[in-house]
């Protein structure tokens, strides 16, 4: 398992357009992930979920992956909220 | 009628109204095992078509979809397979032995009350999407195939409870020139598709906006919200005009607004925005501004009863930098005395407030509030590319303890582990004459000047601006004012320091050329007067500029400067 913090650095945070393309991402691999903010934990599979976590510009969320291509997962949750985010 | 106007723009035209009927529970309870997974079927399928539906617009050449509107229509993909979705309505189904219809409408009001509920004005906003896919599943259930698509006459101004992206999507907005939406927001689905369509529209009309009938004569004020229902002659004519003067305005402002401010022999220079809080950055972005070059702090300050904490500071500052996405902010540290007052700190009544207690000298003699604001400004460099100014500067010591108190702001983050950006650029506002004169001196302590003409010009003229009988005094065109500017400018580049201005003049056309010919390279206004002062340095050239400021710099009365300046500029 591997569990990674990221702060979410567009403005206005997880909106419908990079959630919609992080549901995207994270479906193409076996790996189960999810999505961590505050006490509250949900899969990454669900667009409604990741939403109703209204995730604001600034905030820390987490990733937690777990399975045979976590690592795989990771590298691309990675590239996601480090590079790709800023743009969306 | 007046709502929220969310596009700027007039539309006058005839109405078309769109009503929905609301979604309706047939409440049968289901008999058995059977009937229960010929309905779990029936969503299924239902879902697939939905799904189905949706890929025919997105490959229909006719609808001529942009980036937007496909980032859209993914989404709604997305929403209809949303596995959450589809657990809550089967365990409906299979629970509570309701329909698949039933089903489908509790969970869909469910989450849109969820939604509803929240704090934030674009989750609120996206209850209505959340609507949208239920109905568009449903229409499946209960197998009422609408295919929506829409055609209007040219001038069709859309009338609607509120518009989905569906509808938005599916109407052919082509022939439409504004809509006007009973519910909704700043940010709601409608509001956002109007602006990048560039159509006029008006949100949040109330509930009178659903008394207009078919073909009804409207005319809506994307701008101010206002809705005219079968208006009189006079209105007419008068919104004929502001519609052909907008539109003429806004043609030249598009052409000019992606395009850089590079003179036509090639020299660039930076158009900066003055703001107030992070609301202001959708403006400066909508006119092309690179960046903010004036971030007044007053505004958290004012309409209080304490000062604001560390953490409220950061917050508002935070936000700012994120929404500047990435390009350049810089902070000025609190600007009261003088005109402005806090309710909450005492500042006692002086007879020249304007030369007395105000903006650095209240925070180099209150360090403790200093120490905060310095804190809160630091914290929300760790968020973008952040610069602090100090106004009011008078003599090299006030940068120098300014600076201390800085570094001693640095430290104690550090020690508490928080992050910080390690290269924030120091400057200071140029708006006190000795400043000006002796900015070769101040050059060697600060990265960056930003000159301040409003005071600048009052403190040289000793012209109180806010005494009417003296107003024909106050005169930025002085050439008194000029040579310290140029003085500035000079002495700036001489240390290598970056010059810019966040006054007045920097968004008077009159005084663009010159300054450029002065060798300024930032000018800061308030975002509306970018595109402006951009078709100024596009259409000119950085030669001619300094031949302006050579002629002008050799004329002997602001008379004689401004009557030339006209001349050339008009």
């Amino acid at each position: 398992m591997i569990t990674k913090d990221y702060i979410i650095t567009s403005a206005q945070g997880m909106h419908a357009r990079p959630a919609t393309q992080l549901v995207k991402l994270a479906k193409g691999f076996k790996a189960n992930t999810s999505l961590k903010k505050g006490d509250k934990t949900v899969k990454l599979n669900s667009l409604l979920n990741i939403l109703s976590l209204s995730i604001k510009g600034g905030e820390t969320v987490s990733v937690i992956m777990d399975g045979e291509d976590e690592v795989s997962v990771a590298v691309v949750i990675d590239d996601f909220f480090t590079k790709q985010l800023k743009e969306l | 009628m007046k709502g929220i106007g969310v596009s700027p723009g007039i539309a006058i035209g005839r109405a078309f109204v769109i009503k929905k009927n609301a979604p309706a529970t047939n409440g049968i309870v289901l008999k058995n095992q059977v009937e229960i997974v010929t309905e779990i079927e029936r969503f299924d399928i239902s879902v697939v078509n939905a799904l189905g539906e949706i890929d025919a617009i997105k490959n229909s050449s006719q609808l001529m979809l942009n980036d937007d509107d496909i980032a859209i229509l993914e989404t709604q993909v997305e929403l209809i397979n949303d596995p959450q979705i589809r657990e809550d309505v089967v365990a409906k189904i299979e629970a509570e032995k309701k329909t698949a219809n039933d089903a489908l409408i509790e969970v869909t009001a469910g989450i849109v009350a969820l939604f509803e509920s929240m704090d934030d004005e674009y989750m609120r906003a996206r209850s209505a999407d959340f609507q949208d896919i239920g109905n568009r599943i449903l229409k499946y259930i209960n197998r009422t195939g609408d295919t929506n698509a829409r055609s209007f006459e040219p001038d069709t101004i859309v009338i609607a409870d509120d518009l989905t992206p569906s509808d938005t999507i599916t109407l052919d907005l082509n022939l439409v020139t504004g809509f006007a939406t009973q519910a909704g927001s700043r940010t709601s689905h409608a509001a956002i598709i109007a602006k990048s369509k560039g159509l006029p529209a008006v949100v949040a009309c109330g509930d009178e906006l659903m008394t207009i009938n078919h073909n009804d004569f409207i005319i809506l004020d994307g701008l101010s919200g206002s809705v005219y229902v079968n208006p009189g002659e006079e209105i007419i004519s008068r919104y004929s005009a502001k519609s052909d003067s907008f539109k003429q305005q806004s043609e030249v402002l598009k052409k000019v607004k992606d395009k850089p401010a590079i003179t036509a022999d090639g020299k660039q220079v930076t158009l900066l925005a003055n703001i107030s809080s992070a609301d202001d950055l959708d403006m400066v972005h909508d006119n092309g501004g690179e960046g903010v070059g004036l971030f007044r702090t007053e505004m958290l300050f004012m309409d209080r009863d304490t000062f604001p904490d560390e953490e409220e500071q950061f917050e508002f500052y935070k936000k700012a930098v994120l929404q500047a996405k990435g390009k350049p902010v810089i902070i000025r540290t609190i600007d009261i005395g003088g005109d402005k007052h806090l309710s909450y700190f005492n500042l006692p009544a002086e007879l020249n407030p304007f030369l007395g207690y105000r903006a650095i000298r209240i925070s180099l003699d209150q360090e403790g509030l200093f120490m905060v604001q310095l804190k809160a400004i630091l914290r929300a460099s760790a968020f973008g590319a952040v610069s602090i100014m100090f106004p009011m500067i008078s003599n090299v010591k006030e940068i120098r303890d300014a600076k201390l108190i800085l570094n001693k702001a640095k430290t104690e983050l550090t020690e508490a582990g928080i992050a910080f950006s390690e290269d924030v650029k120091v400057g200071i506002m140029v708006e006190i004459p000795s400043a000006a004169v002796t900015a070769d001196i101040l050059a060697k302590e600060v990265d960056f000047f930003s000159i301040g003409t409003n005071d600048l010009c009052q403190y040289t003229l000793a012209v109180d601006r806010m005494n009417e009988k003296i107003t024909h005094l106050y005169d930025p065109f002085n050439p008194g004012v000029l040579r310290l500017i140029l003085n500035v400018i000079e002495q700036g580049r001489e240390h290598n320091l970056h010059v810019g201005m966040c006054g007045e003049m920097a968004s008077d056309p009159l005084a663009t050329l010159l300054l450029l010919g002065m060798g300024l390279e930032e000018f800061s206004m308030s975002a509306a007067s970018i595109p402006a002062i951009k078709n100024i340095i596009i259409n000119n050239t950085e030669a001619h500029a300094k031949q302006v400021c050579q002629q002008v710099m050799a004329m002997d009365s602001s008379e004689n400067i401004i009557a030339y300046l006209k001349e050339i500029t008009q």
